[in-house]
């Protein structure tokens, strides 16, 4: 059991999310950067899937009410154990008793821990993940509050000691220009293409409103040939809506599941973990592929999580 | 498939999604009626994850690892000249109204927008059969078609911060009931007591796409 100390209400419960109700309105929610909980899982020897901790509000403060192994993904931010301090991809037993702080990144936006076992938590339509919009799932269909105390499942494997991973990706930061891969989307060729081009040629700047619905960025103005009424239409996570502003909005975890902008382009599904760490006031760059290099890119992601998992899996 | 249906438009909708477009001008019931018949065909394809009906078009979303996007789109193509429609699938649904009141306090002002007096413009409001043409934007909210086109108003220029639970609203043509408390900029009428979305259920949503729906009128309130 851990018990959170001090927390922003947007640190949540998440998982890697629902499938198979988005046609009554109810979103995928999950974890922002998937790859991360997925490996923080895998870390502790629990499937991709289970259930952890999304922090982006920082300092985060949690105490061990009960000795727990756990790990820490995603963001590269300087955490203390009592006064250890832990680097990134780490994974290590909590004693009970012992506090954990973690601070602002450096690096990324978004930090990951998992728990051996899993945060036991009721599953809601398939999932254990918050949808804060919606107000259910996770945690009493809230993020966290000073106070709240989480339990873990049993875990699956046994606790060797603290170890890390070196060569994990590397994460934006606001010196940085993140490059994210994409796909034209259906009304791409109903933009200007003097539009066309500076989506892709020119840098866009991670804007304040930036949440799990949505990341709106600022730069270039991209005008469409002519006004388009469109009825509306299911979106997807990493679509990328056009509003008369003109600035683009990229639909994240939490997208509402039907939406009526235009949409130039979809981020790809393998980009997605990469664009949740883009920091607000981080810089990001548009690169189109194709389909089938899309395809190729999720396969190799699947391909290293499984030789994680494998690997991991020999030692544990 | 009659000759009046458009031939509808796919394109690739990000790397595990498909789009089909059957929109032409304004919104469509035939088109619907196939959109959700093909909806069904597409739900029983190996490889398809989620369908997806919006308005006159259908996003299904696959896994790549278990289909082709090349089949998947000939399959979508072969589902769309396929369909058998048949408008008799979903159930009708009564929806008691209380109209007016607190709770439905845009009904005098759109009703003198439409040039009519709120008798009428309830009346109108309930007489029509309403089609449940998709449920999204948030948990549990039908997509109404079927309104009467003398009481489409414009949405607010201004949206309202709530509109509560229940609320029985207008958007442009579009009809509407609210399955949460949350933001919006249509017109609020009237509520209804009907719980359109509980989580805990086996079948959150109540409606369907394809559910047909009648407002019957509970009370009025001035």
């Amino acid at each position: 059991m851990i018990e959170i100390l001090s927390t922003g209400a947007l640190n949540s419960v998440q998982d890697l999310g629902r499938k198979g109700y988005l046609n009554i309105g109810v979103g995928q929610s999950g974890a922002m950067d998937r790859l991360a909980l997925s490996t923080a899982n895998i870390m502790v020897g629990n499937p991709a899937d289970y259930a952890g901790l999304e922090i982006v509000l920082f300092p985060m403060r949690l105490r061990f009410v009960t000795d727990c192994r756990f790990a820490m993904t995603g963001a590269d931010a300087p955490a203390l154990l009592d006064d250890l301090e832990l680097p990134p991809n780490w994974a290590c037993n909590g004693k009970a008793g012992q506090i954990l702080i973690i601070h602002a990144p450096r690096r990324g936006a978004r930090v990951y821990l998992a728990f051996a076992g899993g945060i036991d938590v009721p599953v809601l339509m398939g999932s254990r993940a918050t949808d804060l919009k919606s107000g259910f799932g996770g945690f009493q269909g809230r993020g966290l509050i000073r106070g709240d105390q989480l339990t873990m499942n049993p875990p699956r494997a046994k606790s060797p000691g603290s170890y890390g991973l070196a060569g994990v990706r590397e994460m934006p930061s606001l010196t940085t220009e993140t490059v994210i891969r994409v796909l034209p989307a259906a009304q791409y060729e109903d933009f200007k293409g003097e539009a066309r081009e500076r989506f892709f040629s020119e840098l866009w700047q991670v804007t304040q409103e930036t949440n799990r619905m949505g990341m709106r960025l600022s730069g270039a103005e991209l005008k469409l040939r002519s006004p388009r009424e469109l009825l509306s239409h299911g979106i997807l996570p990493g679509t990328i809506q056009v509003p008369p502003s003109g600035q683009p909005i990229i639909q994240m975890a939490e997208a509402n599941t039907c939406g009526g902008y235009p949409k130039i382009a979809n981020v790809i599904d393998a980009d997605l973990s990469l664009l949740a760490q883009a920091p607000v006031g981080s810089k990001l760059r548009f690169l189109e592929i194709d389909l089938a290099e899309a395809i190729e890119a999720q396969k190799q992601l699947d391909h290293e999580l499984n030789t994680l998992e494998r690997a991991l899996g020999l030692t544990l | 498939m009659s000759s009046l249906d458009p031939m509808p438009k796919i394109c690739i909708a990000g790397s595990q999604g498909l789009f089909l477009d059957a929109a032409s001008a304004g919104f469509s019931e035939p088109v619907q009626q196939r959109v959700l018949a093909t909806a069904n065909l597409m739900t029983q394809l190996p490889g398809v994850r989620e369908v997806v009906p919006g308005m006159n078009n259908l996003l299904v979303v696959y896994s790549p690892s278990d289909t082709s996007v090349g089949a998947l789109m000939e399959q979508l193509f072969h589902a769309w000249s396929h369909a058998t429609v048949n408008e008799q699938v979903g159930r009708e649904i009564d929806v008691p109204v209380i109209y007016g009141g607190h709770q439905g306090e845009d009904l005098a002002v759109i009703a003198e927008l439409a040039k009519m007096d709120v008798q009428t413009f309830i009346r109108l409001h309930s007489e029509a059969l309403y089609q449940v043409a998709c449920v999204g934007a948030m948990p549990g909210f039908p997509y109404l078609s079927g309104l009467n086109p003398k009481l489409a108003t414009p949405r607010r220029s201004v949206p309202r911060m709530r509109l509560e639970e229940g609320a029985i609203i207008i958007g442009g043509t579009q009809a509407g009931i609210m399955p949460c408390s949350a933001p919006s900029g249509w017109h609020v009428i009237g509520r209804t007591e009907l719980k359109l979305f509980d989580q805990q259920r086996e079948s959150p949503s109540f409606l369907q796409p394809g559910d047909r729906i009648r407002f019957s009128i509970a009370g009025i309130e001035s």
